[in-house]
């Protein structure tokens, strides 16, 4: 099996050049191209989808057999962690470096790379002497991102087919998914951080585009511009870990990088009298960039604003794929955090990880828009998914990213048809659509049940993997965990209330269900919310035996499972109580606690904060250049022309009188010496002759007088 | 034997009564005359000074047929030209004739 794969392996690259493809023949063939542009767009994911099936394949047997492990790391692997609720003891307390959260093996002690599972590149350009490859890296992280995107991008490019239905900008919506999905499965197969993070900044310029897609509507063109200049802060700092890891490797590739860390980890970069180490540095840098990319606090401002894009957008782009790129990152460039059993950048992706995935939850509790609570979850679940990969939960945080992917798409889709149906995005108006609209209400209610984490669901394994590791590290991120995971239940049960159940409050909605290629994409995704979390069976977790960073695994723990279970369990049952039994008046917790209710209502006041200490000074100062520009720069400009005037009239008079004066006189002299000398033509025969003649004898007189 | 120097005084002496010819006289075809005096004075002193040089070479007397060539090529053209001049101002004195000036 490997082996008969393996030459279709080497065609990887193909995988992100079809849909690049299809978004070059959408731009030439527009609105004349099959399907307006769809299926072109279609047939090309597809193809993309069977080459990466193979791919995956091929990863799985290859695993199956000799790989240990991902590419990254593990492969001979002699390390395991061991989990204790003591605090580690600290020999030489480092001010950099607090007290371990966590107790994994540090990757610089005990792993060694993995044999390379399978990597093509060719020369691409040369920096400063240093030749950089580009190419592809085929190993289990990157086969788990190749079903998440190609899988998602499938099916909602099919039910887009529905929702787009008599856009203006039709073969556009397409062509801008076909360079997205081209993008996006570039980053995950690229295997070095130069073509990751051109693939990087293409993602983020597909995601403006398209949330900016209905760009009359000023709501939707300030939302594009404000997720892609937040993302941009993030990406500052992604470039400049990039840079430092290639100042001190002296090479982009993933896997040379890799092996030089030993070697980095006592140096250290001075800037003035502060000396930072690298590895923390380079590690927190590139966090930097994957906070700005998974809307982690405090950069998440963006995300819920996005949401002015098209639902499949927001599907694609805003749940699944893009926003997990931040998390991909982490994971793959996961031997750079873990360099330590104190990592700094570890701590803190935990520790952002924890509190973006509270803070969001709670704001999701109070929004009315359908797709902000949605955003609000996706924050939060990428904050679960930050959370993992902070505790040293590599394959828990991979495994989320997987399962979330798959519900959160069908969640937005099924949103994406609610309000098709419904007209509109506010779920007060909403109620009693379950009789209307049945099979989007079935698979958004088996995608809620994931989400919360109903035992059984994909969401439950991931989850529950998440907590268990969180529980064996640190009891308040654990603690941060197990709130978040009530919240999520509680608001996605207020969610299907107000949306699907009771009775209609709003008389002027006609609810309808939507058409087939809009729910059939629903079913598939429900049924992969379902069955996605079976790879990682507590007992046989086959997840976790493809897909590891070092051996060590948190056994099952019944008391954690227990509490999980039991904290979505609460958060369903007040959910019901307050939103569909209404046992318990909802407006209570806004009369009792005005202040609570306003802080959640208005997210915190983040977008008012960051108003005022980010954006009024920077206008001020930009208003303050703008006029340096108009009275100093345009001034010099301006002077300088004047100049110019003053010293073209200048020469002017010099051309005026003294070049043409000098060639007049040139013209006049011979005119007037012309006029003398034409009285000697007579035009009488003899005095010519008497000339030649008197001419003869002076020569002749000449030639005597000289002889 | 009549040596160069008489030849060269006859010659000489030509020539100076053919440019006063062409120098005094009204009448163009005076003029003409004149000329093809000067032209016989050259040819004097071209065969004499053939002759006189180097008798085996006959270059003096070719050139002195050349010159008779040329002479009754201008006699015939000049001639020409004074007959055209005749036709349009019906005289043919040179000092009335200044029409080609500035």
């Amino acid at each position: 099996m490997a082996e008969s794969l393996r030459p279709i392996v080497s065609y990887t690259w193909l995988i992100p050049v079809m849909p690049l493809a299809a978004f070059g023949l959408i731009l030439l063939t527009g609105r004349k191209g099959p399907g307006r542009g769809a299926y072109v767009a279609i047939g090309a994911i597809a193809a993309s989808f069977v080459l990466s099936m193979l791919v995956v394949a091929w990863t799985v047997s290859n695993s199956a057999q000799s790989l240990k492990g991902p590419y990254v790391a593990g492969g001979h692997a002699s390390a395991h962690i061991e989990y204790s609720n003591e605090p580690r003891e600290e020999e030489t307390p480092h001010p950099w470096q607090p007290v371990g959260i966590y107790n994994i093996q540090p990757y610089t002690e005990h792993y060694d790379l993995a044999p390379e599972p399978f990597a093509r590149s060719v020369p691409w350009v040369t920096i400063g002497g240093q030749p950089i490859r580009m190419g592809f890296v085929v190993d289990p992280l990157t086969a788990v991102m190749l079903v998440v995107v190609t899988v998602v991008t499938l099916l909602v490019e099919v039910y887009s087919i529905g929702y787009m239905h008599g856009d203006v900008r039709y073969p556009r919506f397409f062509a801008y998914l076909s360079l997205f999905s081209a993008a996006m499965l570039s980053l995950v197969i690229a295997d070095n951080l130069l073509l990751f993070f051109v693939s990087w900044e293409l993602v983020g310029l597909t995601s403006y585009l398209l949330i900016g897609f209905w760009f009359e509507r000023p709501t939707a063109m300030r939302a594009a511009k404000k997720a892609f200049i937040v993302t941009r802060l993030g990406d500052v700092g992604l470039f400049l870990g990039v840079l430092l890891l290639f100042w001190y490797t002296k090479t982009v590739n993933l896997r040379e990088i890799f092996e030089q860390i030993p070697s980095l980890l006592g140096m250290t970069l001075h800037l003035g009298k502060t000396a930072l180490p690298i590895m923390p540095l380079a590690g927190l840098l590139l966090f930097a960039g994957a906070v700005g990319k998974s809307a982690q606090f405090p950069l998440h401002v963006w995300l819920p604003d996005a949401m002015e894009g098209p639902t499949p957008v927001s599907a694609l782009i805003h749940a699944a794929t893009m926003v997990a790129a931040g998390v991909y990152l982490v994971g793959r460039m996961y031997p750079v955090f873990a360099y330590s059993d104190h990592s700094v950048s570890l701590t803190v992706v935990a520790v952002i990880g924890a509190i973006t995935a509270l803070m969001a939850a709670t704001i999701a509790t109070v929004v009315n828009d359908i797709k902000r609570v949605l955003a609000y979850s996706t924050i939060s679940q990428l904050g679960y998914m930050m959370l993992a990969l902070g505790v040293g939960g590599y394959t828990a945080g991979l495994l989320h990213l997987l399962t979330h992917a798959f519900f959160k798409a069908n969640l937005f889709l099924g949103s994406g048809s609610v309000i098709h149906g419904t007209g509109t995005q506010d779920i007060q108006q909403m109620g009693g659509l379950r009789r209307h609209m049945p099979r989007t209400y079935w698979t958004f209610l088996i995608s809620s049940a994931a989400l919360m984490g109903v035992p059984f669901t994909a969401g439950f394994f991931s989850k529950d993997e998440i907590l268990l590791e969180a529980f064996h590290v640190n009891k308040v991120l654990f603690s941060m965990g197990l709130a978040a995971a009530f919240l999520t239940a509680f608001y996605m049960t207020r969610l299907i209330s107000l949306t699907f159940w009771g009775e209609q409050r709003d008389p002027q909605i006609h609810a309808h269900e939507s058409p087939r290629v809009m729910t059939t994409p629903l079913i598939f995704l429900a049924i992969l919310s379902v069955v996605a979390g079976y790879v990682a069976w507590p007992t046989k977790n086959l997840f976790h035996e493809f897909l590891h960073f070092g051996e060590g695994h948190a056994e099952f723990s019944w008391q954690v499972a227990t509490m999980a279970t039991l904290a979505a369990a609460l958060g369903i049952g007040l959910g019901l109580a307050l939103f569909w039994k209404r046992v318990i008046d909802p407006s209570i917790f806004r009369r009792a606690l005005p202040w609570a209710y306003n802080l959640l209502a208005n997210k915190y006041y983040f977008d008012e904060i960051y108003w005022a200490i980010l954006v009024v000074p920077m206008f001020w100062t930009m208003n303050l250049l703008a006029r340096f520009d108009q009275k100093i720069i345009d001034g010099l400009v301006n002077g300088v022309a004047y100049l110019t005037v003053a010293l073209s009239i200048l020469q002017a008079w010099i051309d005026k009188w003294i070049v043409d004066g000098i060639v007049n006189f040139t013209g006049g002299f011979v005119k007037l010496w012309g006029r003398f000398f034409r009285f000697a033509q007579t035009g009488l025969l003899q005095d010519y002759a008497l000339i030649v003649f008197v001419g003869l004898l002076m020569i002749i007189g000449v030639y005597l007088y000289k002889w | 034997m009549i040596p160069l120097n008489w030849y060269l005084f006859v010659s000489g002496m030509l020539f100076c009564i053919g440019i006063f010819g062409v120098l005094s006289r009204r009448n163009a075809i005076a003029i003409l005359m004149g000329i093809e005096l000067m032209l016989n004075a050259a040819n004097i002193n071209l065969v004499a000074f053939g002759r006189f040089m180097d008798p085996s070479v006959l270059a003096g007397h070719v050139f002195a047929v050349f010159v008779l060539t040329v002479a009754a090529a201008e006699a015939a053209v000049g001639l020409a030209i004074i007959i055209a001049v005749y036709r349009n101002i019906e005289h043919i004195n040179v000092d009335k004739i200044n029409i080609m000036k500035w």
